[in-house]
């Protein structure tokens, strides 16, 4: 009985790792977007780069969050209710993102692509650091009762440690895109911004990433566990050697240590929090887990057989998307607005 | 209490807004698949490229309001967990299951390979371009038939037992093979071919009137439309009527209400119209056919058809005291609204059908230029059908189950709900205006002129 428990809960790791590191990348370009290049010409290319994947890349959050519902629906229940404000934010960044991407380009007014650039800025800059708070959140602990319900406010989700976090992987995801830039434009003239851009933003995002270690090794338990304090530490080094690695011109190296190391601090988070999903900071006991936050046995064996035939199929079409898409943007790409 | 009452309102506010959306993309995205599938197979060159500049053109259309629909639709998701969490709790053994699997097979399918026919005109082969849109339409429809099971769940619970006080699933096909998915699911289907037809006709009309030069091309979608539209008004009828005799037997309160019927009658009559008073649990005068209600059900001008009353006295002897009856004057003229807006719009399709088939639409320009005054009428009839099958299980949320003042997160306060409320309002209100400017805009600037025609 316990083996589909552990199964979601893997699962669960596995839909948010791929969220975080394909949704990151855009969420990145999205946010260098406005310091890409004043040229219009040329900050269309770069959004051409995820054009066609960043809204499969969403579904991986959709998916996740049917996936908490279908699996440990009192985790969904009570994660959900106690985001609610900071979900209202995400959501309405993640609206004006989404009709951002289809409606930029079609219109030829420079006010009109400024305001729907600036939305896509902003409609990705706000979910990068809100994850960032909640994971964090997750980790450190909220005052939830016996009947797993937050007691606290929006603001009490804001604390010194969980707007590092914010701050972190607002700052990793920004550092991913650049180094994705780097691999997917054509342009020089691009690419040497996106380097340059990627060595603001991943100095920004070592400082941050080792006060959220820090602050991490104090205020939770996450330590606890070797595993999670292994990847953790791995997840740091990973993104330091891919740093100095793109500076050496391995840039495509580097996008890959930073994959690693978006996947490593999942991982690592998630495994701290192993066999809790939320914990409550008011009682070990009120915490919600694996077990008394899963749904029955029943509907875990139908998911299991669900999801062990459905996600290989979406992995190999998902792939297959990124291979007709293999080549570098190059200004003619750009000619045609579909 | 007052967080309830936010919290369905905005529920309200942001699924109508969201199912404005919803049937464009089930019925325009198979039209275009239509359109490109006619593309490929046809070896006339003049009418191969107008179809495919005709793909393009509607293509567009089908993009802007596809991203309105994805975006609003994740609110939905959200929504449960964030204002019912008690729901989600309740029911989550159940619900939960058929939107993951929503995510996993549709809305992977149908992003992954937009993005694909997009951006890959000339990154693949023909066919394999057509087959990437018919996978997007199969993918949207394949999330419509999800959404369908999990609502048919609250609507009539099937395949459950109740265990510590939360619904279970015992049998996961209980929930696929329900009779009340059949019927939300087709009718679903059938109005969202109707209303992207009508989105069709609508544009061409206005083509057709107002540019000459694509005058020839957009005659072709005027008749295609018109016929693909009459063929889902054929279909709403017909689903409609198989789900309504089944509502006597899954849903006879939600029936008798939205025909205000207080007394158990046999045969039982139609009214036309009625002045319902709910004070008094009746109509105080209406305007009824006798036996007309009983041939709905039953296919001959008899049978009993239990009352709002008596149905109200069953409930309570079952559930407890309380008011089971939902806000009939509301059900009883949505069900007019939409039964006669569908009427209307069926001759219109005919009418146009024929018109188009004897080349006589010229013929009859103040037609041509009411057509885009009267789309508002598919959606009309759209809302006003979610809103007998949503507000017509009121007070429950899961008919019999749970009750709807019992589903909503108790650390809710009135404020945050009142903030978000306006904040969706207004960021859907200024996405609507901006979604609409350029829809129009493309409509009114892209020509589609045929250079020689096919002998």
């Amino acid at each position: 009985m316990m083996e589909l428990n552990l199964i979601w809960f893997v699962l669960i790791v596995v839909l948010f790792t791929g969220f975080f590191l394909l949704e990151g990348f855009d969420y990145g370009v999205g946010i260098l977007l406005p310091f890409m290049s004043p040229h219009d010409s040329e900050r269309s290319q770069v959004l051409r780069t995820i054009a066609p994947v960043w809204d499969g890349n969403e579904v991986w959050m959709i998916t996740a969050g049917g996936a908490l519902f279908a699996a440990f629906p009192h985790v969904y229940a009570t994660m959900f209710s106690t985001f609610y404000l900071a979900l209202f934010l995400m959501l309405v960044a993640l609206i004006l993102r989404g009709v951002a991407f289809e409606l930029r380009g079609r219109h030829e007014s420079p006010c009109w692509r400024h305001f729907w650039e600036g939305a896509i800025c902003f409609g990705s800059a706000v979910p990068a650091f809100l994850w960032g708070v909640a994971v964090t959140n997750l980790i450190q602990g909220l005052p939830i009762n016996e009947k797993m319900i937050y007691l606290g406010g929006f603001f009490d989700l804001l604390t010194p440690y969980t707007i590092i976090g914010g701050l972190t992987f607002f700052f990793v995801f920004t550092f991913h895109g650049a180094a994705f830039l780097t691999q997917r434009l054509a342009s020089h003239g691009l690419t040497l911004r996106a380097r340059t851009l990627a060595a603001k933003a991943g100095a920004l995002a070592i400082i941050a990433f080792v006060f959220c270690l820090l602050l991490t090794f104090l205020n939770t338990d996450l330590f606890q566990s070797a595993l999670g304090g292994l990847c953790l530490l791995a997840a740091g080094a990973a993104f330091i050697v891919g740093y100095l690695r793109l500076f050496q011109g391995h840039s495509r190296l580097a996008f890959v240590l930073s994959s690693l190391a978006i996947a490593a601090t999942t991982v690592g988070f998630f495994a701290g929090l192993f066999p809790r999903l939320m914990v409550s900071s008011l009682d070990p006991a009120w915490s919600l887990t694996i077990v008394n936050a899963a749904s029955t046995h029943y509907t875990l064996s139908i998911m299991t057989i669900a999801a062990a035939c459905l996600v290989p199929v979406v992995l190999i079409y998902q792939g297959w998307t990124y291979w007709i898409f293999r080549q570098r943007i190059s200004p003619n790409d750009c000619n045609d607005t579909h | 209490m007052e967080a309830l009452l936010l919290s369905r309102w905005q529920f309200a506010i942001t699924t109508t807004y969201h199912f404005l959306f919803v049937p464009i993309t089930l019925g325009l995205s198979i039209f275009v698949a239509l359109l490109e599938t006619c593309y490929v197979r046809t070896k006339r060159p003049a009418w191969k490229e107008t179809c495919r500049k005709l793909v393009r053109f509607f293509g567009t259309i089908f993009l802007i309001n596809f991203s309105m629909g994805v975006v609003t639709g994740i609110v939905q998701e959200f929504h449960f967990g964030m204002n019912w969490s008690e729901y989600s709790r309740f029911m989550g053994d159940i619900f939960g299951a058929p939107l993951a699997l929503e995510a996993l097979t549709a809305f992977f399918l149908e992003s992954t390979f937009l993005g694909i026919w997009v951006f890959g005109w000339d990154k693949l082969s023909e066919k394999l371009h057509c087959a990437c849109i018919w996978l997007v339409a199969i993918g949207s429809n394949i999330s419509a038939f999800w959404i369908l099971v999990a609502n048919s769940f609250m609507q009539h619970p099937v395949g459950y037992a109740i265990e510590n006080g939360r619904a279970v699933m015992t049998d996961f096909f209980a929930l696929l093979t329900n009779h009340y998915v059949l019927g939300e699911y087709s009718h679903a289907l059938f109005a969202g071919i109707s209303t992207g037809g009508f989105v069709v006709l609508a544009i061409s009309a206005w083509k057709v009137l107002h540019d000459e030069a694509s005058r020839y091309a957009f005659t072709q979608t005027l008749k295609a439309g018109a016929i693909y539209m009459a063929i889902g008004l054929l279909g709403v009828m017909g689903s409609g009527h198989m789900h309504t005799q089944y509502l006597a037997e899954a849903n006879p309160m939600k029936l008798s209400s939205m025909e205000a019927l207080w007394e158990t009658e046999d045969p039982a009559p139609f009214a036309i119209m009625a002045d319902i008073n709910m004070e008094k649990n009746r109509n105080d005068c209406e305007l009824a056919v006798p036996g007309v209600f009983s041939f709905m059900l039953y296919n001959k001008p008899e049978g009993e058809v239990k009352g709002i009353n008596a149905l109200q006295k069953e409930y309570q002897a079952k559930y407890g005291p309380g008011d089971y009856r939902p806000d009939v004057p509301a059900l009883f003229w949505s069900f007019r609204i939409m039964v006669a807006a569908g009427g209307f719009m069926l001759m219109l399709a005919f009418a146009i059908a024929l018109l188009a088939k004897m080349d006589r639409v010229m013929a009859f320009p103040l037609l041509l230029k009411a057509l885009p005054f009267l789309l508002p009428l598919p959606f009309l009839a759209n809302s006003a059908g979610w809103f007998i099958a949503e507000a017509g299980r009121q007070p429950w949320i899961v008919v019999g189950l749970q009750k709807t003042a019992d589903a909503v997160s108790p650390n809710l306060t009135a404020g945050s709900v009142w903030l978000t409320m306006i904040g969706f309002t207004a960021l859907y209100l200024l996405l609507a205006i901006a979604a609409l400017y350029i829809a129009l805009r493309h409509i009114r600037t892209t020509s589609i002129p045929v250079e020689g025609r096919d002998s």
